[in-house]
């Protein structure tokens, strides 16, 4: 599956990720009866309001209550129901012990739809951009932790977690995105995908730093560096098979995430090569700080995950793999 | 603090039932935590005969029905009760009495809080207080949304109130009306380090759950009529989830035990305070040496 198109920026609002959440599951809600949404009065932020429109009947309304949701989620799963748990990542993480407890432990089959993760919340500031829920959430045994990279893959992500059974953390995202896959696109839990081909070194992003790896690539390219870029959109469990694949093959890594750099997908990949295919690696993502009040790209600049700081990393990386 | 519930006895029969079963957990619990080395007697005493009246006469799980999808679910939202839970489970057929003395054995089912994947018949993993009663309004809310008329229970510790879970919870739960929940808290006064009083004070709790629009029911939580009468006042209540408030004594049966702090946490029992204790809860000399001396 292999993409040289360089990404196009499709339309403006609508074409979050959350929104293409929301849709998805307004328009799966008659394939899976058992379905049910929570919400913590935020459907119009994670996109879910599209489901209190189409499905009022299975739209539960929690309030502003994140523990109750999250275990009550468990309970639901226990008498049948299909429960999607809905808010912002930030507030995930008020829930992570109810998600241990209540749903992983108990092998509960609900899933946890987070919007609004990393820098890429924006305006709101560093309070609401959460850059510590991937690590979270991998850590928790039994969750599969996944993190789509565009609204066409988000839509076929949502498919996919409803049809899986046990729990699962999504990422989905608050700003426009930018598209990376077209109509034909195939998302399988657990399955990486290489989006761009390239010989001398591996990209392997998530979410938002998808696009802008594509975008690092060209720059790249363009001074002769040959840069494959891997969409990770499952960071747990990870594709061990095609990360050991592309280290044998470009011999060094750049990771790129909206999160934290530790604990997240760099973290991830670093544990899965250490085990089976060591090669230098450099980590683009928010350096162990606290976000801040901006706008999407210049944050994405002040805090070093833009496709510059991917580029650069890039760079550095082949000086560690011997060649400069 | 006199119960303010109207008594009503319940047949002598399943009374008598309920109060033998109740005798058989408390044995139970203190031979089980004997032989655990560790475990939290008070807290377990204290709801013996709340736990021998909801199995014994109000919900309708039976160890051949556990997975029945119209079954009554019940939740230990007070995890560390486990070893109640256990004994009266036993009682009740839905596991081997002589197997639930391994408790907080590797290898045993029988953990120190229950798990679901460990014990069929455990309706949900507790232990982290609080959540239990929203895995329980989850499946109040759940049975409803499928039509269902089966109830769901939760028990509940007095300390355990003091999480805020709890509270958001209660506003949901009247929110939404759910009157096949039902919570009972066994308030026996004292938490892990000292008395509710003095580490974060809960009254006037039931004006706490009237105010939260709750029906709401204070009894003695040792008088197996009033229990009785108290849960069938709940199932019949419409519109709202229902609270039973029921008093109790921590530690009840064992008298070095009652009421004082120290049995409340996960405590070591010596061959001769177990003896003790299942003396004071009227074991013979061969039922003392049967439920201590049990080859593990």
């Amino acid at each position: 599956m292999l993409r040289a198109e360089a990404p196009s920026l499709i339309g403006t609002s609508g074409d979050s990720l959350r929104e293409a959440f929301g849709k998805a599951l307004s328009a799966l809600a008659d394939e899976f009866p058992k379905l049910v949404v929570l919400d913590a009065d935020i459907a119009g932020g994670t996109g879910v309001h599209h489901f209190r429109k189409s499905h009022p009947e299975r739209f539960l309304q929690f309030g502003i209550a994140e523990q109750n949701m999250m275990a009550a989620a468990g309970g639901l799963a226990a008498t049948g129901l299909l429960p999607v748990v809905t808010t912002f990542a930030v507030f995930c993480l008020r829930a992570v012990e109810q998600a241990r407890l209540s749903l992983a432990y108990a092998r509960r089959n609900a899933k946890i739809v987070a919007s609004h993760p990393g820098i890429d919340v924006g305006p709101d500031g560093g309070s609401a951009q959460a850059l510590e829920d991937l690590a979270a959430f991998r850590a928790i045994p039994g969750m599969t932790v996944i993190s789509p990279a565009d609204p066409i893959e988000t839509a076929l992500a949502t498919r996919a977690i409803l049809e899986f059974e046990g729990p699962v953390y999504m990422r989905t995202g608050r700003s426009p995105a930018k598209r990376v896959f077209g109509d034909d696109h195939r998302f399988e839990i657990g399955k990486g995908c290489i989006v761009r081909d390239g010989s001398d070194l591996t990209i392997v992003a998530c979410g938002v730093e998808v696009a802008r790896a594509l975008e690092a690539a060209e720059t790249l390219a363009k001074e002769n560096i040959s840069a494959r870029v891997v969409n990770m959109a499952t960071i747990k469990p990870i594709d061990r098979e095609l990360l050991s694949q592309c280290a044998r093959e470009t011999g060094a890594m750049v990771t790129a995430e909206d999160h934290n750099i530790y604990g997240g997908l760099g973290g991830a990949v670093a544990e899965a090569l250490a085990a089976t295919t060591p090669c230098p690696i450099e980590f683009v993502g928010v350096r162990d700080t606290f976000g801040a009040s901006g706008e999407p790209e210049e944050l994405a600049v002040a805090f070093g995950i833009g496709s510059g700081a991917i580029a650069q990393a890039a760079r550095k990386v082949l000086t560690r793999k011997g060649k400069s | 603090m006199s119960p303010s519930a109207q008594r009503i006895e319940a047949p002598d029969a399943i009374a008598a039932d309920i109060a033998r079963a109740a005798r058989f957990t408390r044995k139970h619990v203190i031979a089980s935590i004997y032989h655990a080395g560790s475990g939290h007697p008070g807290g377990a005493l204290s709801c013996a005969d709340i736990l021998a009246s909801q199995f014994g006469a109000e919900h309708n799980v039976r160890p051949d029905n556990t997975t029945d999808p119209q079954r009554d679910r019940f939740v230990l939202s007070k995890g560390h009760a486990a070893p109640a839970l256990y004994a009266i489970a036993a009682h009740h057929g839905f596991c081997d009495a002589r197997a639930a003395l391994a408790l907080r054995k590797l290898g045993s089912p029988f953990q120190g809080h229950p798990h679901v994947l460990d014990l069929p018949w455990v309706e949900s993993s507790t232990g982290s207080l609080g959540q239990g009663f929203s895995v329980a309004l989850g499946m109040a809310m759940g049975l409803k949304l499928q039509n269902s008329t089966a109830r769901a229970y939760a028990l509940l510790g007095d300390g355990e109130l003091q999480e805020g879970e709890v509270w958001e919870a209660a506003m949901c739960a009247a929110h939404h009306r759910l009157d096949n929940l039902c919570a009972i808290i066994d308030y026996n006064k004292l938490q892990s380090d000292d008395r509710n009083d003095a580490i974060m004070r809960l009254e006037p709790l039931a004006a706490k759950w009237r105010a939260f629009d709750w029906a709401v029911a204070e009894i003695d939580g040792h008088d197996i009529g009033q229990i009785l009468a108290a849960l069938r006042r709940a199932a019949a209540t419409q519109g709202r989830p229902a609270i039973i408030i029921a008093h109790t004594i921590k530690g009840k049966g064992v008298p070095y035990m009652e009421n004082i702090p120290h049995w409340h946490g996960s405590v070591k029992l010596t061959r001769e305070q177990a003896e003790d204790a299942l003396r004071a809860l009227g074991a013979a000399r061969d039922e003392i040496k049967e439920l201590l001396d049990v080859a593990r």
